[in-house]
Order: C-alpha cells, then structure tokens, then sequence
C-alpha cells in the first residue's frame, strides 16, 4: 500500500499545506478588506506577521506549566497530521489509511482540548472564559462535524476520506440532497471551528465578546507564531476536506505525476473562490451574541442529521 | 493437569488466596503493617496470576467443574469460558494496580479500620471472581449478594458521618431491587423445569413472550447494577462516600459485572446460537443507552464534587456500553451475525477501557483528596505544580476518557461508530436510519466528556489556588506517595497499550464473540493486515493504526520543536500574566467548576433543577453558591418512597397488638388456603 512515488506525494503535499496555509489567510483577508472597501493588506502579510514573531522574544507568566509550553508544538503537530490525512492534491496517500474521518475529528478534538487546557494554565479570568466558551463551540460543532462525514461514508460505503472522495469524485455530476444539506452544515461548522464570523470575531482582540483570542492571550512570540501557523493550517484543512467531499474534481491520484499540475491548478482555483465566498460571508454577517452560537451550531447539526437521514430515503 | 493449573483451578486458587488473605488480615489484630506490606502486594500479585489466567481462557474451550461446596443436592458449579477468561482478566489486571495503590493509600489508617478494610476488600474481590466463574443460578445469586454486602460495608467505612449511611442504604436498597429482578429472571428461564445449573437454563426452549419478560428482568436487574438510568441514583452517593480505591473498584470492575450478566444471560442463555434475541430488545437498550449517556455526561458537567463528577461519567460510560450491546442484539435480531459480532466487541472492548480509565482516574482523585483533603473542586487550582507526577497520569487518563486518538477511550468509540455504520446491511428501513442517531448521540457525549474534563484538569490541575495561601491547603500539596504512583502508572500504561496495540484485543475478543454467538469477525482481515492496523471489516472500509498515528504525532511535534528550536533563538522572559493588561487581578477571578459549567445549564436548562444563591452588590466577600439536583429524585424516587410510606402505613393497620386479632388473621388465612388449594 506504500510505494516510493505515494511515500513522495504524501511528504509533498505536506509540506505544500505547511507552506501554502498562510496564504489563504491572506487571500482571505485581502478579499475581505476590497470587499469592505478598505485598501488590501499585502497577500503575503501572514509571513511577515510570522516572520515577526518568530524573532521576538517570548514572555511567558511565572507560574506557567509545561502544558504550556508544549501545546503550541502539540498544535502545529496536529494540524500538520490533519494535513497529512486530508487528501488535498491526490487521493491514495500511503498515510491516510492509518486514520479515517473519525480519527481527523479526534485529532482537531486533541488540538482542542488541549488549546483549551494552555488557556487555563495561566489562572487568568480571560483564559477561563476563552476555553469555557470554545468548549462550548466545540462540543456541538465536533458531533455536527462527524454527522456531515458519516453522511458521506455512508454513500461510499466506507470511512476512508481517500475512498470516500474516489467515490464522490467519480459519480456522474448530480444534485445529491443528502449532499447539499450535509454542505451546508459543514459549511457552518467550518465557520464556528475556524473563529470565524458569525461566531467568533477572528480580527477581534481585547473583547468580552473573544473566544479564540481569549485562548491564545497569554501566548508571544515564537509560540504565538506557531499558534498562529496552525490555526492557517486548519483553516486550509477545513477548506480542502469541504473541497474533498463537495467538488473533489480534479484531484489526481497519488503517484501520476502528470496529473499533478492539473490538481495544482483545479485546487488554487477552487481555494481561491473558496476564500473569496469566506471573506464575503464574513462582510455580510454580523456576530451573533455567544448564546445563539449552541443554536447556529445545534442548526448545522440537526441539518447534518437530516441530511443523513434524506440518504437513506432517498437514497442519494 | 500438568505442571501450571489449568484456567479454571488456577481462578479458583486465585479467588480463594484472596479469601485466605482476607481472613490472615485479621488475625495479627491490631496490626495495620501487615495489610498494608503483605495483605495489598499480595492481592495485587493474585491479580496479575488471574489477569493472565484469563487471558489464556479466552483461547481454550469452556471448563465445567462441581464443587464440593453448598447445600446438600446443590452443588457450586463453576465454569471458564471465553466471556469469563475476558471478564476475569479485566478483574485481575485493573484490581491489580488498584491493590497496589491501595497499599499506599492507606498508609495513614487507623489500624483497626485498616485491618476490617482489608477483609471487605478482598472478600470484594473473591466474590466478583465467582460471579464471574458461577455456572448456576445459585453460586450466582451468592456471589452476587456477596459482593454487594462486601461492598456495602466499604462503602460504609466512614459510618460516623449520617450523609454516608444514607449513601450506603441507597445502594444497598437500589442493589436488593436489582437482585429481586436477577432472581426473578433466572425463575423465568428455568420455566419449573430441571434444575438451576447454567446449561439447563440454555437448553430451555422458551416462548418468544417468556423470552423476552426474561430479558427484561435481566435489563432492568442487571441495569440497576451498572447505574443506568433511571436506577442510576445511588452511583453518584455511594462512590464519592467510599474510600478512592474502593471507588475505582467499584466504577472500574463492580458494575462491569452486571455488563458481565447482561451478556451471559442475553446472548448466552436467552439467546445462545439459537437466534432468539429479538430486534426489539436492542431497541430498547439503544435507547435507554442513549439516555444514559447523555443524561451521564450532561449531569457530570454540572457537578462541582470531584468524585460525584466520576461516578456521572460511569452512567455516561455505562450508557456508551449499552449502545454497543443495543446494536448488537439489534443486527443479531435481523440476521446479520457479523455486523452484531461488531458491536459486541465495541461494547465489551469499550467495557475494558473505561474499566482501566475510570480505575486510574477515581485513584487520582484520591491522591488530590489525599494529600489536600479536597473534593470540591472550586477550592482547587494549581496541583500541577505540588504534584506533578499525579498531573501526568490524570492527564493520561482524562484524555482517554475523552476518546482522543491515541489513547484507548478513542478506539472503542471508534468501534461504536464502526458497528453504527453497519447500518446499510439492515431491511427495516426505520432502524437503518435510526442506529446513526445513536451514533450521533455518542458523538454528541463524547465532545462533552472533552468539555468536562477541560474543566476538571483545567481546573484541578491548572491556573492558581482560588484561595489565598494561608486559607488554602493547596500550596502545601506533596505529589502521591510511590505505591500510590505505581498503582496508577500500572493503569495509565493499561491506557497506552489498549489504545496503540489494539488488533490483539480485538482477537480475543473475537473468540468471545464466537464463543457467545457462534459468528464473529473476519479473522483474515483482523490478521492479515498485520498487528499495526485495526481493521473490524475490510481494508478499504476502514481502518486506523494507532501505531502510525502515534509515532506521526510525535514526529511531527518533535520535529516542529526541533525546527524552531534549531532556527530561532531561545530566549525567554517570564513576567507576570497579561490577562489584557488587567492590572487588578487575583487568582479568585479564574473560572471556577460551577461557572465553567455554566454554558451547559444555560443550553441543558431543563434538565436541571437549579438552586442558585447570587451574592449581593454590598458584599466584600462575594460567595456564589449553586446546588444542582437530579430530576430523578423528584419525578421517580420520592414519589415511590412516598408510595412506600403510605402503603405500608396502610399495611400497619393489620398491626393492632392483640391476641384474639392475630388469631382471627391465622383463622382467616387457614380457611382461604382450605377453599383455595385443597
């Protein structure tokens, strides 16, 4: 199941999401600001931040503990392994059968809890609050999450996403309901996961209203870039698995080199509009007050639900 | 016989060194050195014999053996099989660290105490060891009460305090309804015929009606054992009020033993090979699994009393169980052997972990309790800096019962999902779209259980002592003592090798499954992908390899630690906390249990019933105060206590304390039993 040319595709796309995620952060700010009729920041503003932080000297709290120290790794590990996971240029990647759909939303549940328990590390009101409510987030977005990805493994009869998207992506093209309403909650669920408007504020700082800034608060420096770099890292993961499941024309297959500047090029064409659309949700939406989140996001679930349950009616 | 004692006399030996233990214990009265050097290290030794002996049950055919014990004409029976050689392992291997722990925990007890607790303990032990070696009703049933008797008095150890009796009567209460039902179950299926040995209760070929009030009496008997809900009052009383390693027998392995009985007398002597068992029993434990496991871990999250909080996620445990079990009577009952030989597994696989968190998590909570003496966890704050070897493995285990790959709560959660998504195989079409709600339940209560113990670690372990210093004991906590530490290393570890090596498992209790129902799962794929992958079906279906995944996140995590390391400098500063530059902060204004739950009462409302006291605007010492209560108690047990009452308030009427009256009822009695019987 391993072969030298699949053992190079793997390490290759990788590398391709480490490097490419602060990106689309980019792009989906520049996006947002024309869209605001702001002037646009340099696309390449995410590095320069990174860069940035990267020279600074770190301050860390006297009472901090090593969990602390270790989770911005353990962040930027996970998400780097997500990355792995997600079939983002081919399909067929010799790591992918070592964890399916259920094991991806256990390793962003793993960057979770422990984002949340460096929150609380310090004792400081902020970082309480901050883990309480991403928790909170969390708890009905991971089930919704599951939902849209069992919808999805049940129409391919397998829990592989790299099995799952050779399915998809060679059924003829089709309006599939269960699909269509399983897009639309994970579309809300890659908004609440990502911080994103309209349940977290990701330009916000200094807010009662912050849920991932509250977690990260007490973070500079180097382990803020590498915070930062992970959080790039998801939202690109989030965006290729909904790009995987939704509209995974074009991936090539791992080892046919020849059909790789092809999956480039489908594959930034796709992203781009992908960060467009995210920058214009957020230009049109405004945050909702934290106690209508469990009910945008207990939406996205019962929609996951539903969507689930319209395969087996309807069959498609 | 040969040289090693076979499985089945090697348990018993097992099971009697443990009693023989128990009664040495007693006899250098006053001599609290010996439990604690000998008595512990030596049950904990007789534990790992009978974890092996179990282990190497699973793979030889069933042993049948009379003893010559009991009443004149009813003699014990006793059996090994695959089921019990898996139960007896999970007995042996868990209460082996346990012991150990044990004999480091009570290091500080008085010596009379520490000498009657060593009896009861190990009595507790020997009795779960022949539930679950019992090939008779009779054996069965005393062995049971045995163990609830010996349990009882554990949980009793601080008699003094009115709040433990009534804990301790509860428990006994809610365990005497469950064994009524248990009796009652084992009157059903011997129908009035033979005797009550095991094998005469499978041969008896009973009607579909009977069959099922058979499987009830068991559900609900058993299910009052295991604490699910609506008889899962007495879990959160009792085992907060026994001491924390008789806590984490009693989470870890006691109610794994009504699990134990729900699957010998469902699958093995109602159903058997035969295919009685109904599809709608499966229903029927789905959903109360359901609600057990969102009930569980919704009243878990609210709970501000460290053990209270672990028994809540026992029901919630439980609960996950019962969905496995549900699933695989619900494919057994519609034909689909294979599909029911998953969710078994799931369930008993998933029987084992939470045996082997929970153990390590409730003996954490005794060292917490141990050396500040707290159980509330809004005094805590900070332990990771006293006890930081007790942090660690607490983190083991939170992360375990929190399904995170790669640990073991992750793979039996895994499985859960594997056997929901069996579904497609079914016809009825209602059920094949109602197994993935109960999927969606799990998941539901697993990203919970996440939250809940972000709290507890969170707030046990992390941030700062909510109280100034020379208010708090918390500043002062020392680590856990080393046979403390050793007893939860030896389950910690249990953690890592479930959830890395989990395809052995998984063949054991394969053999288990065809044992029970004559079907199991493909052995070539369990095999012939090789130890690193865990594959129930077909490779291309699904798969995961724990091994892999693990070594990749560790890679990755080193690798990015190297990089910056290797690219940037290390310079550091510690300061004081940021916390926005807030410049009046103190450590009272870190989240505390009840306000990290909060989200959860705002969202669950209903389901609580709150008691919540607000301080007023003058106070310079604000207190907060919030009490949340169990519905049950108000909407099922008062109104049956006071049920009770009034009955037999009613029944005191007969009592009038006269001669001639009592005469008069004998009279009565004597002519209606002359109309009647004859």
């Amino acid at each position: 199941m391993s072969s030298a040319p699949g053992i190079a595709f793997q390490i290759l796309q990788s590398v391709f999401v480490v490097l490419a995620a602060p990106l689309l952060v980019g792009w989906v700010n520049q996006c947002r600001a024309w869209l605001q009729n702001r002037s646009a920041p340099s696309i390449l503003l995410p590095y320069y931040t990174l860069a940035k932080l990267f020279n600074k000297d770190a301050v860390f709290a006297h009472d901090a503990s090593p969990i602390f120290r270790w989770t911005p790794y353990i962040l930027f590990g996970c998400m780097w392994l997500a990355a792995g996971i997600v079939p983002v240029l081919a399909t067929g990647l010799p790591f992918a059968p070592a964890a399916d759909i259920i094991a991806l939303v256990g390793v962003f549940a793993l960057a979770r809890m422990f984002s949340a328990l460096a929150a609380m590390d310090i004792g400081t009101s902020f970082g309480g609050l901050g883990a309480r409510r991403e928790m909170l987030i969390g708890f009905l977005a991971e089930p919704a999450m599951l939902m849209t990805l069992f919808t999805a493994a049940f129409m391919s009869g397998s829990t592989q996403l790299t099995t799952i998207v050779d399915t998809l992506a060679h059924r003829e093209f089709a309006l599939y309901p269960s699909l269509a309403f399983a897009a639309v909650a994970f579309l809300m669920v890659l908004l609440a996961e990502n911080a994103r408007i309209p349940i977290d504020n990701p330009t916000t700082h200094l807010e009662l209203t912050m849920v991932h800034e509250a977690l990260i608060l007490e973070y500079s420096a180097r382990h803020l870039a590498l915070i930062e770099w992970a959080v790039a890292i998801k939202l690109f993961a989030y965006m290729t698995i909904g790009i995987a499941l939704f509209a995974p024309w074009g991936i090539a297959d791992a080892g046919d080199w020849s059909a790789l500047p092809y999956a480039f090029a489908a594959l930034a064409g796709k992203l781009a509009l992908a960060g467009a659309g995210l920058a214009l949700i957020e230009t049109l939406l405004a945050k909702l007050r934290l106690f209508l989140a469990p009910e945008f996001l207990s939406t996205a679930f019962l929609l996951a639900v539903l969507g689930m349950l319209t395969h087996f009616l309807v069959k498609g | 016989m040969g040289v090693l004692p076979s499985p089945l006399a090697g348990s018993l030996l097992v099971a009697a060194a443990w009693l023989v233990v128990a009664v040495a214990g007693l006899i250098p009265a006053g001599n609290a050195a010996f439990a604690r050097r000998f008595a512990f290290p030596l049950g904990a030794a007789a534990g790992v014999a009978l974890a092996a002996l179990g282990l190497q049950a699973v793979w030889l055919p069933a042993q049948t053996l009379t003893l010559p014990l009991g009443l004149p004409d009813l003699p014990f029976h006793v059996r090994m099989d695959p089921l019990a050689g898996f139960f007896l392992m999970l007995l042996g291997s868990v209460s082996a660290g346990i012991s150990v722990y044990a004999a480091g925990y009570f290091r500080e007890e008085p010596s009379g105490r520490l000498t009657l607790i060593s009896m009861q303990y190990h009595v507790f032990l020997a009795s779960m060891a022949f539930v679950l070696l019992a090939d008779d009703a009779y054996l069965f049933m005393v062995a049971w009460e045995t163990m609830a008797l010996s349990s009882y008095f554990l949980v009793i150890t601080d008699h003094q305090r009115p709040a433990i009796r009534s804990a301790g009567f509860l428990y006994l209460l809610i365990a005497h309804l469950g064994a009524i039902a248990i009796l009652l179950c084992f009157g059903v299926l011997h129908g009035g015929r033979g005797d009550y040995t095991f094998d005469a209760l499978r041969a008896a070929q009973l009607q579909p009606a009977w069959a099922s009030v058979a499987f009830l009496l068991a559900f609900f008997g058993f299910g009052a054992k295991a604490g699910m809900i609506p008889l899962h009052a007495w879990l959160p009383e009792a085992h907060p009020a026994a001491p924390s390693p008789v806590s984490a027998l009693m989470s870890g392995i006691m109610i794994k033993t009504a699990i134990y009985g729900m699957v010998r007398v469902t699958f093995d002597l109602i159903g058997g090979t035969s295919g009685n068992i109904r599809w709608e029993w499966g229903m029927a434990v789905l959903v109360v699994g359901a609600g057990t496991t969102l009930f569980g871990v919704l009243y878990a999250l609210v709970q501000h009393d460290l053990k209270r909080l672990l028994a809540y996620h026992s029901v919630e445990n439980i609960g996950i169980i019962l969905l496995g079990l549900g699933m695989a009577m619900v494919f057994i009952g519609f034909g689909h052997p294979a599909a029911g030989a998953l969710g078994l597994i799931a369930a008993l696989y998933h029987t084992l972990n939470h045996a082997v968190f929970k153990g390590l998590l409730f003996l954490g909570a005794g060292s917490i309790l141990h050396s500040t003496g707290m159980r509330n966890l809004n005094d805590m704050g900070g332990l990771i800096r006293g006890m930081p070897k007790t942090a660690f493995y607490f983190l083991i285990g939170a992360l375990a019962i929190s399904a995170l790959p790669p640990l073991n709560g992750f793979v039996s959660e895994w499985l859960t999902f594997q056997a929901a998504l069996q579904a497609t195989v079914l016809q009825h079409g209602v059920v094949r779209s109602l197994l993935p709600l109960f999927a969606a339940t799990l998941a539901l209560a697993g990203a919970l259980t996440a939250m809940c113990f972000v709290k507890v670690y969170g707030i046990a372990f992390l941030g700062r002592a909510r109280e100034p210093a020379h208010r708090s004991p918390l500043p002062h906590a020392g680590d856990a003592g080393p046979m403390e530490r050793y007893g939860m290393a030896w389950l910690a570890a249990g953690c890592f090798v479930l959830g890395l090596f989990p395809t052995s498992f998984l063949l054991m209790l394969n053999r288990v499954g065809v044992s029970l129902t004559g079907h199991g799962l493909s052995e070539d794929a369990l095999l012939g992908s090789g130890w690193l992958w865990l594959v129930p079906t077909a490779m291309g279906q699904a798969s995961y390899s724990p091994v892999i995944f693990f070594v990749v996140i560790v890679a990755v995590t080193l690798l990015a630690f190297l990089l910056v390391r290797r690219f940037y400098h290390g310079r550091l500063r510690f300061s004081d906390p940021w916390d926005c530059g807030y410049p009046e902060q103190t450590s009272r204004m870190q989240d505390t249990a009840d306000a990290f739950g909060q989200p959860i009462r705002h969202v669950f409302g209903p389901i609580y019933r709150t008691d919540r006291r607000l301080p007023g605007p003058e106070d310079t010492e604000p207190r907060y105060s919030l009490k949340v209560e169990d519905r049950h108690w108000y909407w099922l047990y008062l109104p049956v206590a006071r049920a009770a009452e009034i009955v037999s308030s009613k029944i005191a009427l007969l009592q009038q304390g006269r001669i001639s009256i009592y005469l008069l009822y004998s009279f009565i009695t004597l002519i209606a039993l002359l109309v009647f019987v004859r």
